[in-house]
């Protein structure tokens, strides 16, 4: 009882008192503190204005020596060929979609089940040991993925399907596809979760199965977060390098087929980084080029992403 | 438990009286319940007749177990993960708890309204179709007269029929309200719990929702757990009162607000205590 006596002598309105006076410093860390995060916004502004810039500049000096209207229709993409260089970007870009729808395929409808058992079935205990699996699953270096894909997948198929080159679009794809899986699940899990319980309850109240409300209730509202991981998962698949580098061959073919060796965009660019080609030369500004092409790619992805998810958000 | 599901309307006609009740005039009887929140005892021996086409109010003070029992009803009260009950609720003479009573069979026969309003994220014509669909029903013209009639069964048609495809959540919240009312009705339900329907509303809504109740329990059994007495008086032919997990008195509600036998309910009523 005495110590409470003791402190009741003091008005708290005189300590706050006391410790302002003592603590001048604090306003200016008011001030500083901001200053210090604009200038930390500023560097990763001023960073990605630089990389488009390099990006734009040195593919000006690409198109001077190819004609755009060459890099966009040309059939072939030959450049190590002296004699008649061909510099059509069609069979990078067909790789790398090829190689990207394949990994949306394994990866939309598995990601997707495994968001909904998830969100709607399992319990709590299954959530929580399911979950740090597939985020260990997402943190694997791709270039493990890489040699997954090459010593095991690859021979695997090759059991199926006889006619299956070593090098092939099939295998990288399906090994991407694993890959970005955890993505897709994982973030449209968080987008089914955070859907409002009251509502479920609207709906089971009526009599709705589980299956009816994940269907019908939880995926549509959560369609703007589910779209949002599909679209940027398959950003990842179609930027990713060392699995399609690993696994996937560096022969450039403008087709439909899956089970002959491919060439990406992101290969092509390691493949000429590793030293193939001298500063200056048509090869070497070609890597710009091709980099500029998959930055529209991401770029037109992720504007995707956004303008699907305004048109079909549910607003609740 | 053979059977006993009643010609509804007729009994109804042929009795005047409560005193003439039969177990056929029941809804539900619950026999013996008990509900355990993990360690927490929640419903004590609750024994509770529910007869139809009455307005069955359930008073008591905040965490008295009224909202969980009007969710045993149901049984939405199972997605609670922790919840245990003992003895068994009857519904039209089945045990509702039975392994074999399928869930979705039961939701269908008992509609619900919530505290809150939680209209789905979706145009009003297809709030009102969601229960109908799930069910199988797809024909167009068979839906748009379950929508008219379910607006206009809910007090609502007047105000939305030129804008059905609008979204929901642009309604006031009144409306809302009647929305999910409408949506609850669209399957035709036998009994409709009421979760404290007006409690976010104002009082001119929450007038209108009163008045609705007062028409629907022509050709619903409604069961509403509220925290406001008067309510209860204006609107309810029965009333029972929990405290602490246990029904202290249920009879009829003029009985129960002009002459209650228990101290206990005579003293939340007067209002003091709870």
């Amino acid at each position: 009882m005495n110590i409470q006596q003791e402190e009741k002598a003091f008005s708290v309105q005189e300590l706050i008192q006391q410790k302002k006076s003592k603590s001048k410093n604090k306003l200016k860390s008011e001030k500083i503190v901001p200053v210090i995060l604009l200038l930390t916004a500023i560097v990763s502004v001023l960073t990605t204005i630089g990389i488009v810039v390099t990006l734009f500049v040195e593919t000006t000096t690409f198109f001077s020596h190819v004609s755009i209207k060459e890099f966009f229709t040309a059939q072939k993409w030959y450049p190590f060929s002296e004699t008649q260089g061909s510099y059509g970007i069609l069979p990078l870009i067909s790789g790398t979609l090829k190689v990207a729808l394949i990994a949306a395929v394994v990866a939309v409808p598995i990601g997707l089940a495994v968001a909904i058992f998830l969100s709607e079935y399992a319990s709590d205990r299954t959530r929580r040991v399911i979950k740090p699996i597939l985020e260990v699953l997402a943190g694997v270096p791709t270039i493990v993925y890489g040699f997954f894909a090459l010593t095991f997948v690859t021979p695997v198929l090759r059991e199926m399907i006889p006619s299956l080159q070593i090098f092939n679009a099939l295998s990288p794809g399906i090994v991407i596809g694993i890959m970005i899986t955890p993505m897709i699940a994982s973030l449209s899990e968080d987008a089914m979760s955070s859907v409002p319980k009251v509502m479920k309850e609207g709906a089971y109240a009526l009599g709705a199965t589980k299956l009816e409300v994940a269907i019908k209730i939880v995926i549509p509202a959560a369609i703007s977060g589910i779209v949002a991981s599909i679209v940027l998962a398959i950003s990842r698949a179609i930027g990713e390098t060392m699995i399609v580098a690993v696994a996937g061959g560096s022969t450039p073919n403008l087709s439909f087929d899956v089970t002959s060796s491919i060439q990406t965009m992101t290969a092509y660019i390691v493949q000429v980084s590793q030293g193939d080609a001298g500063y200056g030369t048509t090869i070497y500004y070609s890597i710009y080029a091709v980099g500029f092409t998959l930055f529209i790619f991401t770029l037109f992805m992720n504007m995707l992403a956004q303008f699907i998810s305004k048109r079909f958000r549910e607003e609740y | 438990m053979s059977t006993l599901v009643a010609p509804k309307k007729e009994a109804a006609d042929s009795l005047d009286n409560y005193k003439n009740l039969n177990d056929n005039n029941k809804v539900y009887q619950t026999k013996e319940l008990n509900l355990w929140y993990g360690s927490n005892h929640a419903l004590k021996q609750i024994n509770l007749d529910i007869y139809e086409n009455e307005v069955t109010a359930i008073i008591g003070p905040s965490g008295c177990g009224k909202s969980t029992y009007i969710k045993a009803l149901n049984r939405m009260i199972e997605m609670v993960p922790s919840v245990k009950t003992s003895g068994e609720i009857q519904y039209r003479g089945r045990n509702i708890f039975d392994k074999r009573y399928g869930v979705e069979e039961l939701r269908t026969k008992v509609g619900m309204v919530f505290q809150k309003p939680n209209p789905f994220p979706k145009s009003i014509y297809e709030n009102v179709v969601y229960g109908p669909r799930i069910h199988g029903i797809r024909d167009k013209k068979v839906l748009n007269q379950i929508v008219e009639k379910s607006l206009k069964g809910a007090a609502l048609w007047d105000e939305v029929k030129d804008r059905l495809q609008d979204n929901a959540y642009g309604l006031s919240g009144g409306q809302q309200q009647r929305l999910c009312i409408a949506r609850c009705l669209a399957i035709e339900p036998d009994v409709i719990l009421m979760d404290e329907p007006t409690s976010a509303l104002d009082p001119i809504s929450t007038l209108k929702v009163e008045e609705l109740v007062q028409v629907l329990k022509k050709e619903y059994s409604i069961i509403i757990v509220t925290h406001n007495m008067q309510q209860a008086a204006r609107i309810s032919d029965r009333t029972a009162f929990f405290l602490n997990g246990e029904v202290v008195e249920f009879a009829e509600t003029d009985k129960i607000f002009s002459n209650p036998t228990d101290k206990r309910t005579e003293d939340y009523i007067t209002g003091r205590f709870g």
